[in-house]
């Protein structure tokens, strides 16, 4: 095996089910049978998002994806304990943290497609999904921009006494960012009500987290701005969605911001465009591949008594059906129009847009969109 | 109307928008009790508290990335820099957040900050606390970018800026300051962002300037009348977007153009106008479009005023341009 990319060995972690979906009773969260089920078919639903979604890119009908398989655990077990009116700032491995908010599977591929029922108008790489409407702010490219972001919003709420409270998610290269220490640091000194929610999967594209710091955990980061920080199981939704309701009572409390350092592999590629087996061994994903969020979560559901071999097949049929529905729906639609390049760039368009549109118009013909 | 300084019209402006506006707040480094290193944000931290007037860590890209979020949340925060020439930690937040977080949403969510910082020299302050780095932000779409000259269109064009409804950098000339007073209004009012002013009417030549070069213009424009030019000075207040109509008009009706600013000259934002004038009104021009400006190096302490384009030397420009 290449060098050790997950710390769990050297410290503790909250876990709370196996591989198996045993479970420890003590430790279990009180859920309701219904926002469980929610919680898995998300997760199943961007597990087969992805799977298709890949096949696109593949046969060159979107650009580019990247996915979030194996994490899924992450952004669906975090955005469980948020209200509506709570505010997300993703990175761009949260499909779940939309869905699980009522985003349909076909809002997401007018964003892969760039279509012109895209919210971003066709502007963004795929997988930079957000929703004004669910209070998923638009992310960016660039990493742990996002971070201060979250922090500016829950200053907001807490000089304005609203109740609201903000999640941001980054990944374990983020935390080498300047904008994490900006953002942390900020965190700490205003008492903001936000939760840092840190996927650790291990690698940063293809460096180790090993290599990324020289700290034992990510997690001890935070005690160095005076934020309390808990390492979970990320493959364990159990234990995230405790960790993060922890959070969320203390983000309410007005006792300030928590980070959460969730370990967790991501069993793709980091891109369409990338080859994991460049910098890491075959070997290493097939050991996660035992610890799948989804298969220890459908164990738990079963144990409860909530899942069976045919509710879970009618389940995953029900979404495959979707999913494939919804991928050709979003790609039939047409393109925005060429004049909405020149559009949003400033509340009323300027001077030289309207000549740059109006040359690109002379050129193209009005209203064109590809066709 | 009261006699206020470039300076206090520009706390006023601040004042008067939070005594009207809830969401305003102020952020930035020293800007709470000790009222900003200029003293730009004296006596607010007092009036409307902490909260609304916060000092915060040491880090630009935190400043700006706070109040990128409170914008968001629908507040309106005016970022203070300390000095352009510490703006760099934040210009990932400006360039790759800010600036294009209404069209990467497609309008969804929009940012309306406004960052306040004090630029160019001419206070002794050598390679970092001089800069005139505004070309970056012009050069960046999404970005307004203001700069005022006198008192009046400070505390107009500020309250303009707190009231739009995209982000504006918002370029104070520290050189003057204090040097520059005028009667200016009490209460609320704007100066709209995109028109610029002429300055000075005059027939032969545009002198095309803005923020603290404007003032050093009208007194070369001054040293040449007495040699018979007249010189018509352009101050444009906006640089993003550009009053293009007014410098046309201007140079149509003279024939000849002087571009004056401190920056560096190497693309900078008088090749900018010189191409636009070249592009859409070279019809007119009866000599070529001249550069006044600072010179293709980092700012100097000791020779500061040689750096810095004087009457002088911008009178000498006038003149070629007259000669040609």
């Amino acid at each position: 095996m290449k060098e050790s990319t997950v710390m769990e060995k050297k410290t503790g972690m909250l876990q709370i089910i196996d591989n198996e979906g045993n479970y420890r009773r003590e430790l279990e969260p009180a859920i309701p049978e219904e926002l469980l089920l929610r919680m898995y078919r998300t997760m199943a639903t961007v597990r087969k998002f992805e799977e298709i979604s890949m096949g696109l890119q593949r046969q060159g009908r979107i650009g580019f994806y990247i996915g979030a398989a194996g994490q899924e655990a992450c952004s669906v077990g975090s955005t469980a304990v948020l209200k509506k009116e709570d505010w997300i700032f993703p990175a761009y491995r949260e499909p779940g943290a939309l869905l699980l908010r009522g985003e349909t599977v076909l809002q997401l591929f007018h964003q892969l497609f760039g279509n012109s029922l895209d919210y971003n108008k066709g502007r963004q790489m795929p997988n930079h999904f957000n929703s004004r409407e669910k209070n998923v702010v638009t992310p960016s490219s660039p990493i742990a921009t996002q971070i201060p972001h979250a922090v500016g919003m829950a200053m907001g709420a807490k000089i304005t006494k609203k109740k609201e409270i903000a999640l941001t998610f980054f990944g374990d290269g983020a935390t080498s960012e300047n904008d994490f220490h900006s953002g942390m640091n900020f965190a700490g000194v205003f008492k903001a009500p936000v939760i840092f929610f840190c996927q650790n999967n291990g690698y940063a594209i293809s460096l180790p987290t090993s290599r990324q710091t020289a700290s034992e955990t990510l997690a001890q980061k935070a005690s160095a701005y005076g934020i309390p920080s808990e390492r979970v199981d990320g493959n364990d939704i159990l234990a995230v969605y405790s960790a993060a309701k922890k959070a969320a009572e203390r983000a309410r409390n007005g006792e300030g911001p928590t980070m959460i350092e969730a370990l967790t592999y991501r069993l793709g590629p980091h891109s369409s465009s990338d080859d994991p087996t460049k910098y890491r061994e075959n070997r290493e994903v097939e050991e996660w591949k035992k610890r799948d969020p989804i298969r220890r979560m459908a164990g738990y559901l079963r144990k409860k008594g909530y899942l069976d071999d045919e509710s879970d097949r009618k389940l995953m049929d029900d979404i495959d059906k979707e999913i494939r529905a919804a991928a050709k729906k979003a790609e039939a639609v047409p393109k925005p129009p060429v004049e909405s390049i020149f559009e949003n760039v400033y509340s009323s368009m300027t001077w030289n847009l309207k000549e740059q549109m109006e040359e690109t118009v002379g050129r193209y013909g009005p209203g064109y969109t590809g066709r | 109307m009261t006699v206020r300084t470039l300076l206090q019209s520009v706390t006023d402006a601040m004042k008067t928008e939070m005594e009207l506006d809830d969401r305003v707040v102020i952020i930035g480094e020293d800007v709470g009790r000790d009222g900003g290193v200029f003293r730009a944000t004296e006596g607010l931290h007092a009036m409307f508290g902490g909260e609304r007037v916060m000092d915060t860590p040491l880090n630009e890209s935190g400043i700006i990335g706070t109040a990128t979020g409170m914008a968001l949340y629908g507040m309106r925060p005016i970022a203070e820099i300390q000095f352009m020439d510490f703006i760099y930690p934040a210009f990932d937040q400006i360039v790759s957040e800010l600036a294009k977080i209404s069209y990467r949403s497609g309008g969804t969510y929009t940012a309306p900050v406004v960052i306040r910082t004090p630029y160019g020299g001419g206070i002794k302050g050598g390679l970092y606390h001089s800069q005139s780095s505004e070309v970056y932000f012009a050069h960046t779409s999404g970005l307004k970018v203001v700069t005022p000259s006198t008192p009046y269109d400070a505390k107009g064009l500020l309250i303009a800026s707190i009231r739009d409804e995209d982000p504006v950098v918002f370029l104070e000339p520290k050189r003057i300051y204090r040097s520059v007073k005028q009667e200016v209004p009490d209460g609320a009012y704007t100066v709209p962002i995109g028109k610029a002013r002429i300055a000075l009417e005059g027939k032969d030549v545009s002198v095309i300037t803005y923020g603290a070069s404007v003032h050093t213009c009208l007194e070369a424009a001054a040293m040449v009348a007495r040699e018979g030019i007249s010189a018509e000075v352009v101050d444009l207040r906006t640089l993003s977007p550009l009053d293009i109509e007014t410098v046309l008009k201007s140079v149509e009706k003279t024939g000849r153009a002087v571009v004056a600013n401190e920056a560096p000259k190497f693309c900078g934002f008088g090749a900018e106008i010189a191409a636009l004038i070249a592009e859409k009104a070279i019809d007119s021009l009866r000599a070529p479009i001249l550069r006044v400006s600072g010179f293709d190096t980092p700012f100097t302490y000791t020779w500061e005023n040689v750096y810095l384009p004087d009457a002088e030397r911008v009178a000498g420009y006038i003149r070629r341009s007259m000669s040609y």
